[in-house]
């Protein structure tokens, strides 16, 4: 799958956790610009790994601030 | 205006990050409120009554589950060692801080859990934090409950592990989880048998079943089901079954007990080991001779605590029925340990709550943001086995008065 095919299934599965409906960017922060708490992480997380069938450790979580990060790190991931 | 410590903070102060939490907790007290959080046991007159603020207290909030804590052969056995070899032990378990009472004190673990191999850690937190971080190393993988306790959560963070949460009690999302683990990883499967913030218990029987099946190696943290749950008091893992497939079993003497200290029983041959590559265990002073004499003395005789069990439940049963027929809403719709948790709906009632309760002479424990799951305020109420049927009637009648003058009924 290549990164835009990865770009267009994230934006779906974040949909329901943008409740501001925040437009969604590269440099969009999920701590910052999408506010999203602990849990919502979590959740979020989950569906991403369910969708692609990978695991991101919380680990690597720590290295993703931004959307653009986590569909660089989401297609690597799937690739290998 | 009155200045308040979050004005006057100098730049460069790397207390600053914690502004807002100093904000919170002002506020909080300008509403006249008692501090929930520096309360002081005057004086202690058993193991279900104090006094605080002046005040004769029921406690309903100290995990001193078996009410071990005033036991007339656990307190004699603590005065003697007390006696015999001095006030501490100035010494690491592994140089000069192994006195027979730390053997003793494990010879009863492994006798209580039927297990070979028993270690004795200065505290419950030091046990979790020493036995995660030696087992599961870079490369490795921990898979653990998102509700599991802060000492766990730093004893993955200290190891390097990659750390992998799964939903909260939630079989499927852990097998999911444990089926992605690239092949050849090591794995760490680690649960707890009553989560202690809502008092539920995990499905260990599936649970354990399907981590064993992927291949990893499970711990099971016991520390609020240990002397109450199962046959023998073994814990959620006895009584689901499945204590022979947990590698290891964590806990502590701070809860039912009755003194401090942590603890992991194993059956893994190579288990004695850890003595040496356990950091937390090496390099901190062993508990005092009277803390091992006490603990000691009460795992004994916790182990003929059948009767002090039964009671327990009727007390668990008695407080979860009644205060769900008075209106309030719990962690659990069913009573599943000794914890009771009772959701409050935001935290500025539930400390006036809190406070209501005090005033009446009781004391539960007010759990808040982040040590809740889903941002929840609780007031968590404990029972414990010397706690009178008459008491836990006492203890509901508080309750309701409490509630409706605070219009949480």
């Amino acid at each position: 799958m290549d990164s835009a095919a990865v770009d267009e299934r994230i934006r779906t599965l974040i949909e329901p956790f943008n409740k501001k409906g925040v437009t969604i960017e590269d440099a969009t922060t999920f701590a910052g610009d999408l506010e999203f708490d602990s849990l919502t992480v979590m959740d979020f997380v989950a569906e991403i790994e369910d969708e692609f069938d990978i695991i991101i450790s919380m680990n690597q979580q720590a290295e993703i601030e931004n959307y653009g990060q986590l569909v660089a790190a989401v297609h690597k991931m799937q690739d290998s | 205006m009155t200045e308040t410590l979050t004005d006057i903070a100098p730049t460069g102060d790397l207390l600053s990050k914690f502004d807002d939490l100093i904000q919170t907790r002002e506020t909080l007290l300008a509403s006249g409120i008692e501090d929930p959080f520096n309360l002081v046991m005057e004086k202690v007159l058993s193991p279900t009554t104090a006094i605080c603020n002046g005040r004769e207290t029921i406690l309903l909030g100290t995990y001193n589950y078996m009410g071990m804590t005033f036991d007339p052969d656990v307190i004699d056995a603590g005065k003697q060692a007390l006696s015999d070899y001095g006030s501490g032990t100035t010494g690491s378990r592994v140089l000069n801080g192994t006195y027979q009472g730390h053997r003793e004190c494990e010879d009863a673990l492994r006798e209580f859990y039927a297990m070979d191999h028993a270690m004795v850690f200065s505290t419950g937190y030091q046990a979790n934090l020493g036995i995660i971080a030696t087992l599961a190393g870079k490369g490795d993988y921990i898979v653990l409950d998102i509700d599991s306790h802060a000492s766990i959560w730093d004893g993955c963070a200290m190891g390097n592990a990659e750390v992998v949460p799964f939903k909260h009690n939630d079989v499927e999302a852990m097998e999911k989880r444990l089926r992605r683990i690239p092949e050849g990883a090591g794995k760490l499967v680690i649960l707890e048998g009553v989560y202690s913030m809502l008092g539920d218990v995990a499905p260990l029987k599936e649970m354990v079943a399907i981590a064993k099946r992927y291949g990893a190696m499970v711990l099971v943290d016991e520390a609020h089901s240990m002397g109450f749950i199962g046959k023998n008091g073994r814990g959620v893992c006895e009584e689901q079954g499945v204590i022979d497939d947990v590698d290891f079993v964590i806990g502590t003497f701070s809860k039912s007990v009755g003194t401090v200290g942590g603890f992991c029983v194993s059956n893994h041959p190579k288990f004695d080991i850890m003595r040496l590559v356990c950091r937390p265990y090496v390099f901190t002073a062993s508990l005092p001779p009277s803390v091992v004499a006490t603990a000691a003395t009460s795992i004994r005789k916790l182990m003929h605590g059948a009767n002090k069990r039964a009671h327990l439940w009727e007390n668990s049963k008695r407080l979860h029925g009644g205060l769900t027929e008075l209106g309030f809403q719990l962690g659990t719709s069913e009573p599943q340990s000794a914890i009771v948790a009772v959701i409050m709906p935001d935290l500025e009632r539930g400390a006036a709550m809190w406070e209501a309760l005090l005033k009446e002479g009781l004391y539960v424990n007010l759990a808040r943001p982040p040590a809740t799951p889903a941002n929840m305020t609780l007031l968590r109420c404990s029972l414990c086995a010397e706690h009178s049927a008459e008491e836990v009637e006492t203890v509901l009648g508080m309750f309701e008065r409490a509630g409706k003058a605070m219009g949480i009924i």
